[in-house]
């Protein structure tokens, strides 16, 4: 923020950031690479609905939209809409483990529809899941307003714990593909995700 | 530029603001003027309380800007907690911080039966966001509505308004100083002032008398700017979730608990008073003292709160949203 900004007591909302985002198939694929974590073909976008109809009448556009391609090849499966806990939107959109260039392009028509409305300041973070054979998760973290990834992996039937040397395992191996949010502050967990 | 957007800056606010800045600046020059006047009638002692008065003002406001965090935490009683204490709080908070790619701030509960909130530190790193745990226990706030006042607390962050109210606060600081310092002098002083010339000894009361007229006046300036601050925390909290009605609510259910609140607790809260939510001191009743009290408060009115807020609600409302109005 300026000095006027500050003086005046103003924010100027913060676009968020979407090209980042299309860095994700390669690095899934070096991510299965060296750690053995595929993707699970499930990734969402979680965003905060604002109240008045003009944003109902977008986010029903965007759903009818993403499900027109159901059933035809790299079309994946009906997305799904959550309320989070915290009252955000999540919108989840299920391929195939092969499919992250399919999954993205679900995602990105997500949040370029928002952005389009005016309402991009409304983006909060973009979920990729990942697993590996022993049944860990593992997930992937876009920030729109820092353009940035960063790695969660929370412990398997655990409440509230997260696998702190997977995640700084990842942090070193997509360090070169996609841009790691170097903040540790801002990696805040995101229990019970829809998709994760 | 192209991005569209729905946010339309409110002039009025920005307008008023800067009105109430230019004349605390005002105030500024002429007390400097004043006292550049009464300095250069070169009186040794007058000098002297001057320069005083302006490094104990400028230190105490120094010091109170430095450890704000530390002061008002240990004023409420706070205590920091950890995400795993109050994963819920510390949940709404890392949310609402990277929808406005703010760092977070610390995170503390005071143990306050009286619902309400606060956030303080000279800058965003030192920040500390604090609830009472009334807010959090007793208030029945839904989670939309607690969201509504933390994002009116981090907006208070992000505008700096630590920082800005303590400067606005320096001349005040300095003022009363000089009052209080004056009238010791002339108190015991008085006896050396036969010595020296009889102009002179109009001296003091003369800086007693004007730093008291500055001190005044600018006290009513820098509640003005507060309570313009509270309602740019309102508005920027408001946009920042897109959900006024639920910071509306939210409003309208803490000022009804403040009323319930035993008046001990009141007591206690009331050096913190300017930095809260909502202000847990009334400071006149009843007898007409309705127009004095909104001169002197901290914060603006529960109606102009909410019809700022109302506004905002209008706006969202608007139809139209792919053809957004006031793009930037």
């Amino acid at each position: 923020m300026g000095i006027l900004d500050t003086l005046f007591g103003r924010t100027k909302p913060v676009q968020p950031k979407l090209d980042d985002l299309f860095g994700l198939p390669s690095a899934a694929v070096q991510l299965e690479a060296a750690t053995g974590f595929k993707p699970t073909g499930s990734g969402s976008v979680s965003f905060r609905a604002a109240e008045g109809r003009p944003f109902a009448d977008i986010q029903k556009e965007v759903l009818e939209l993403l499900d027109m391609d159901n059933g035809k090849p790299g079309g994946g499966l009906p997305v799904e809409v959550t309320k989070d806990s915290y009252g955000y939107t999540w919108i989840v959109s299920n391929h195939l483990s092969d499919e992250m260039d399919a999954l993205v392009t679900d995602l990105h028509a997500v949040n370029s529809a928002l952005v389009d409305g005016g309402f991009g300041p409304q983006l909060l973070c973009t979920l990729v899941a990942f697993s590996d054979d022993n049944h860990r998760r593992l997930s992937l973290v876009y920030l729109y307003k820092r353009g940035t990834f960063y790695p969660f992996a929370p412990v398997p039937g655990s409440q509230d714990r997260r696998d702190n040397a997977l995640e700084l395992q990842v942090k070193g191996i997509l360090g070169e593909d996609l841009k790691i949010e170097q903040d540790l502050g801002r990696w805040f967990p995101v229990w019970g995700a829809p998709g994760l | 530029m192209a991005t569209p957007t729905r946010y339309a800056p409110d002039r009025g606010l920005t307008v008023r603001m800067t009105a109430t800045m230019f004349l605390l600046g005002l105030v500024f020059v002429a007390f400097v003027a004043l006292i550049i006047g009464i300095m250069s009638a070169a009186h040794a002692s007058a000098g002297a309380i001057i320069f005083i008065a302006v490094i104990f003002g400028g230190g105490s406001a120094f010091v109170s800007l430095f450890y704000s965090d530390k002061i008002a935490l240990a004023a409420a009683g706070a205590r920091v907690v950890s995400p795993q204490e109050a994963p819920e709080l510390h949940g709404i908070v890392d949310r609402l911080c990277a929808l406005a790619d703010m760092p977070k701030p610390r995170v503390a509960i005071a143990p306050t039966r009286m619902p309400n909130a606060f956030a303080t530190g000279r800058n965003s790193k030192n920040s500390v966001l604090c609830v009472t745990e009334g807010l959090l226990r007793y208030s029945d706030l839904t989670q939309e509505e607690l969201e509504g006042v933390l994002a009116h607390e981090l907006s208070h962050v992000a505008h700096k308004d630590v920082q800005v109210m303590t400067y606005a606060s320096l001349l005040a600081i300095v003022a009363g100083l000089l009052v209080r310092f004056a009238f010791y002098s002339e108190l015991f002083g008085g006896g050396r002032r036969g010595s020296n010339d009889g102009n002179a000894a109009l001296l003091i009361p003369l800086i007693m008398l004007g730093s008291a007229v500055v001190y005044a006046i600018s006290f009513l300036l820098i509640r003005l700017l507060s309570r313009y601050r509270e309602l740019a925390a309102d508005r920027s909290g408001a946009l920042l979730t897109q959900n006024p009605s639920a910071l509306m609510s939210a409003l309208t259910k803490v000022s009804e608990g403040m009323n319930r609140i035993p008046t001990q607790d009141l007591r206690a809260a009331e050096p913190l008073n300017a930095f809260y939510f909502t202000p847990a001191m009334k400071l006149t009743r009843g007898g007409g003292g309705k127009s004095l009290s909104a001169l002197f408060s901290t914060h603006p009115s529960l109606k102009q709160r909410i019809e700022q807020l109302e506004k905002i609600q209008r706006e969202l409302s608007q139809p139209g949203a792919g053809n957004p109005r006031g793009i930037q």
